[in-house]
């Protein structure tokens, strides 16, 4: 087996007395999406944000392509080549979707210190940023504003300008959130190819998403990994079904 | 509706018109109060960086203003008194260069905007403007104090400092100095606007987390755009000292940085002629009405009110039909 791209090490961290984040290993390895499921208030929220860099853990390494990035902030964890998408879209609205996709240029060169010449003629920022948006489908909307855009496509940008850096690993905080039956069968599609380029570690309370795209699910319950498997090991699973999914899987 | 572009072009025009009118019929004072609009207006469009792109709310932006003069008022100081101004073991002499004391008067600025930013940016918010209030009241009671150079009364500067070729004493001539330094503003804030820098720290302003996911730091950004805000504003400080041959203390009071606000409000935040509309407004209506009635500000109330209610984007929103930035 491969070495991992992204993994946890007995990551744990507390708030007060309740343990969000007890003890938790998990690994992603090349070419797989790795979907995390949970009830509500199992620690989804606080694990992700302690792989991006948000919260620090009390406990525990995280390592993105064997580099101990545990101390790392946000900013240098996404050099390192974590692209992360957020649960509620975080775009800046006021500009249009191609400036969206421009910003995420910017970051994979890493140098926004250019104060002369217009961004929009450069021509290798936006090759990058328009190529990003043809690959989501949203090139037609380049030139609309980010709030006029409707939910499914804001989501779509989300995922966009996380492809135009390029990165190692994608970490994805419920893609399919909001999205109706037909746009959550396009995410999937799109996810779906989307492994080739980079794995992704997948939070989703979509299930119909999950089943179809995963090639391994982790439960988390209480903020413990109870089961790691493929989507047979977890539908069969007796723990996981009394925890979490009901008796009708 | 029109263009932005057309209206800066017409109100840069109508700015110039002025002072040359008053020139033709030979009323001096009105260049003069163009010039302290022109003045201003620069110090505005050096705040509408940090505010309008950056989404910083500034109430200490009088520190840069105060710089500004204090640096042309204490080279021009040394230089009317030949004396050396002795500095940090140094002994340098003082100056009535106008490029001269403008490089020193941005220069300083910049190195203030700095330190305070690198501070004041640790906070956001109701904090970030308190800590900008708090530095702009240190500096406003230092200088007070400082009675080396005049404390609360100030200093006098006797005669207006030169310019290569121009006769800085002739009003028009001056105007001519300062018109052209805003346009070079304005031209510096369109360019900076458009570059990718302006792009990020757009984005910066509105979501900061999705910058840093992108792997940017939007405080440094912010940092950055801070800076070029003070050192233009320090910029405009020098030039008003010259205007009035006279600096005091109260080049650093809040009320001078609320104002730059209050006129950036009123004629669009984050908009590149929002500051110069507002800064001409604003000395017309200082002119008018306060030769009617000394509580003349109740009427910039009323205006800033309705602004504020019923047109966002300020004038230049109302006049492009366009919303500008949130900020």
């Amino acid at each position: 087996m491969s070495d991992p791209i992204l993994a946890t090490h007995s990551l744990s961290r507390s708030f007060g007395a309740l343990k969000a984040t007890d003890n938790v290993s998990i690994d992603l390895r090349a070419g797989e999406i790795h979907a995390i499921i949970g009830p509500n208030g199992a620690g989804k929220s606080t694990l992700i944000q302690q792989i991006s860099g948000v919260l620090a853990p009390d406990q525990g390494r995280i390592e993105l392509l064997g580099e101990d990035i545990t101390r790392l902030s946000t900013v240098t964890r996404a050099r390192a080549g974590l692209g992360r998408t957020f649960q509620i879209s975080a775009l800046a609205m006021e500009d249009t979707v191609f400036e969206n996709a421009m910003l995420g240029a910017l970051g994979a060169r890493g140098n926004p210190w250019s104060f002369w010449r217009a961004a929009k003629r450069d021509t290798a920022l936006s090759e990058t940023a328009l190529a990003a948006l043809e690959q989501v489908g949203l090139a037609e909307a380049r030139d609309m504003r980010t709030a006029d855009l409707s939910h499914g496509q804001r989501r779509q940008l989300e995922v966009a300008v996380a492809l135009t850096l390029a990165p190692r690993a994608f970490l994805m905080d419920e893609p399919m959130a909001g999205l109706g039956a037909s746009g959550s069968k396009q995410m999937t599609g799109f996810l779906d190819g989307l492994r080739a380029e980079a794995p992704i570690l997948l939070v989703e309370h979509d299930m119909d998403a999950v089943f179809a795209l995963a090639d391994r699910i982790s439960v988390l319950v209480y903020g413990q990994i109870i089961a790691t498997g493929t989507v047979d090991d977890i539908r069969k699973d007796a723990a996981v079904r009394a925890a979490y999914l009901g008796e009708d899987l | 509706m029109i263009a932005e572009r057309p209206l800066a072009v017409l109100v840069l025009t109508a700015l110039l018109a002025v002072p040359l009118w008053a020139l033709a019929v030979d009323e001096p004072f009105t260049i003069t109060l163009a010039t302290r609009a022109a003045i201003l207006a620069l110090a505005a469009v050096g705040l509408n960086i940090a505010l309008g792109m950056g989404g910083l709310v500034s109430l200490g932006h009088a520190v840069f203003f105060g710089i500004g003069g204090y640096a042309m008022g204490i080279l021009a100081y040394h230089a009317q008194t030949y004396t050396p101004l002795e500095i940090f073991g140094l002994s340098i002499e003082g100056t009535k260069s106008m490029p001269v004391i403008w490089l020193v008067a941005t220069l300083v600025s910049a190195l203030a905007a700095w330190g305070i930013g690198l501070l004041s940016l640790r906070t956001s918010g109701v904090y970030f403007i308190m800590i900008t209030l708090a530095f702009g009241q240190m500096f406003y009671y230092f200088a007070i104090s400082w009675s080396a150079y005049g404390g609360e009364d100030g200093l006098s500067i006797y005669v207006r400092n030169g310019f290569p070729g121009v006769n800085t004493l002739v009003p028009i001539q001056f105007f001519a100095l300062c018109f052209a330094l805003l346009c070079a503003a304005l031209f510096l804030n369109a360019r900076l606007q458009a570059a990718p820098f302006g792009l990020a720290l757009n984005a910066a302003r509105q979501v900061p987390a999705r910058v840093e996911t992108v792997g940017l730091n939007p405080v440094r950004l912010k940092l950055v755009a801070f800076v070029v805000s003070g050192a233009i504003t320090g910029l405009a400080g020098a030039l008003f000292a010259d205007l009035n041959r006279f600096v005091s203390p109260t080049m650093f009071s809040w009320q001078l940085s609320g104002e730059l606000i209050v006129l950036i409000v009123i004629g669009g935040v984050g908009r590149l002629m929002g500051p110069v509309i507002g800064a001409c407004l604003f000395v017309t209506l200082e002119h008018w009405l306060g030769g009617i009635t000394e509580f003349w500000h109740v009427f910039l109330g009323v205006i800033l009110l309705l602004i504020v209610l019923f047109a966002r984007g300020g004038l230049v929103g109302l006049l492009t039909g366009k919303e500008g930035p949130h900020v």
